[in-house]
């Protein structure tokens, strides 16, 4: 199972937790599955074009990832962020 | 009839309700809904006087809608909201930034609701909301990206602003965009032509395109279906079908207030009679109430003259906008009329415009306003 953080700005989705946990062998797997325990999650973040939202940051690890095919080890963590949107 | 009215109010910080008494003298307030979400528009179902959807979307998360069957008591989102189909190998790759525009289907298709969205796409849910397909007749169009270029563009993006449907035949569509003007459909979407002809453009090469005008606001009363309003980035129109031959009827306005703005009111009973909300578009467009004194002006006899109506408005320093969903009537008798600004206040009318006042302040704010009864 991979860790996911769950940002403020999604948590109404997971009932409030700032953690969860998914399986897949990729982002866009981890995020299907997350979507599946959590209907309607995937296209806050995800666009219809399989594009991380512009003000969305994922990040594996240490390491941020703009495409949602980056496959993932056993014991990586999945971040997700929502940055640089003002006012 | 009752006469209490619910205003449902979307701002660029979350959504209210107000609820008024008999009278429409007294508001309470409900909310906020979504607290810090973008609601574009809020719009209760005439056909069963009780479900709600919301278009929403965050600076941060992407566009969705919500629903209320309840009055607003709880809601639940979209399990498919609007988004453009996948792009193949060397198309654009479209996606929906927000839904700007809910309109209910018409009133023997229950369950049908309509999107339009920016950037310009048309949307259709069959259940009532849950689940929404693209249009392929407008969204897959060989003529999309003439209509709606990829440079094309209002500062919030580039609307499919307004879906319109002939009370009369659910296949009779009107659409207004901002980078293409007024379009109509006799197949329910299957199709489009453009309706433009006389409406300028004077910020392309050919003023009096046969597309391209940057249509604000359309609408129809439901007592005169052949009689479309359209208030235009150049102007005020009134088109009155089978005619193709929009007519300015802007040109009555007085010369110092002008005829650009960003939404116009039919009377619902009365055909001859609009509201529209004048915006100062002179020099680098600030786009406020005219010399800072808020009014709105109502024609009685098609456009042919314009009254101004601006008792209880702030008589100097109020430079306020009202945005193309801000303005709106309710059906009571007499008529009110409602009006959100950018300034997060909401003000109305119960003497069809012959007095203001203002209900609400220091709203975030408001893009749209849409009264429906109690």
């Amino acid at each position: 199972m991979v860790q996911v953080l769950i940002p403020s700005q999604l948590q109404s989705y997971t009932g409030g937790a700032s953690r969860a946990q998914a399986r897949g062998g990729t982002v866009d797997a981890v995020l299907i599955d997350l979507d599946r325990q959590h209907p309607g999650i995937r296209f806050r973040v995800i666009d219809e074009q399989g594009r991380i939202r512009r003000h969305m940051r994922v990040y594996v690890g240490q390491e941020r990832t703009l495409d949602i095919a980056r496959t993932l080890g056993e014991t990586d963590e999945v971040l997700i962020f929502g940055a640089l949107s003002g006012g | 009839m009752t006469n209490a009215i619910q205003l449902l109010v979307g701002t660029r910080k979350g959504a209210w309700i107000f609820r008024s008494d008999e009278g429409r003298k007294t508001w309470s307030v409900d909310g906020p809904h979504f607290l810090g979400s973008i609601v574009s528009h809020l719009v209760l179902d005439p056909r069963d006087g009780k479900t709600l959807l919301m278009a929403a979307s965050t600076g941060h998360l992407g566009p969705t809608i919500f629903r209320s069957t309840d009055g607003g008591a709880t809601w639940t989102e979209a399990a498919r909201p609007p988004a453009f189909p996948k792009a193949a190998e060397g198309e654009t790759a479209r996606a929906v930034d927000h839904s700007f525009w809910v309109e209910p289907g018409h009133a023997d298709e229950p369950g049908v609701w309509w999107a339009g969205t920016s950037p310009p796409g048309l949307f259709v849910s069959r259940d009532g909301g849950d689940s929404w397909d693209s249009v392929a007749g407008f969204n897959d169009n060989p003529m999309y990206w003439k209509w709606c270029p990829a440079d094309g563009g209002t500062p919030d993006g580039a609307l499919l602003n307004q879906i319109v449907i002939d009370p009369r035949d659910p296949a009779h569509m009107y659409i207004a965009l901002s980078t293409a003007g007024v379009f109509e459909s006799l197949d329910q979407g299957a199709s489009w032509a453009p309706l433009n002809k006389n409406v300028e453009a004077n910020f392309m090469s050919d003023p009096y395109p046969e597309y391209g005008q940057d249509a604000h606001f359309i609408a129809l009363a439901p007592t005169r279906p052949d009689r479309l309003w359209q208030q235009n980035h150049c102007g005020i129109y009134r088109l009155d079908r089978p005619s193709e031959d929009w007519d300015r009827i802007g040109n009555a306005m007085p010369k110092e207030i002008g005829d650009i703005g960003f939404t116009i009111v039919p009377h619902p009973r009365d055909g001859d009679t609009a509201w529209v909300f004048p915006m100062d578009g002179t020099d680098v467009w600030p786009r406020t109430s005219p010399g800072g004194r808020p009014a709105v002006y109502r024609t009685r006899d098609a456009g042919a003259s314009w009254e101004r109506q601006d008792a209880g408005f702030p008589r100097e320093q109020g430079w306020f906008t009202v945005k193309r969903q801000a303005f709106c009537a309710d059906r009571a008798d007499p008529l009110g009329l409602y009006l959100g600004a950018t300034n997060g206040e909401l003000w109305m009318s119960d003497n069809e415009g012959g007095a203001w006042r203002c209900i609400a302040r220091h709203l975030p704010e408001i893009y749209s306003v849409v009264a429906a009864p109690l």
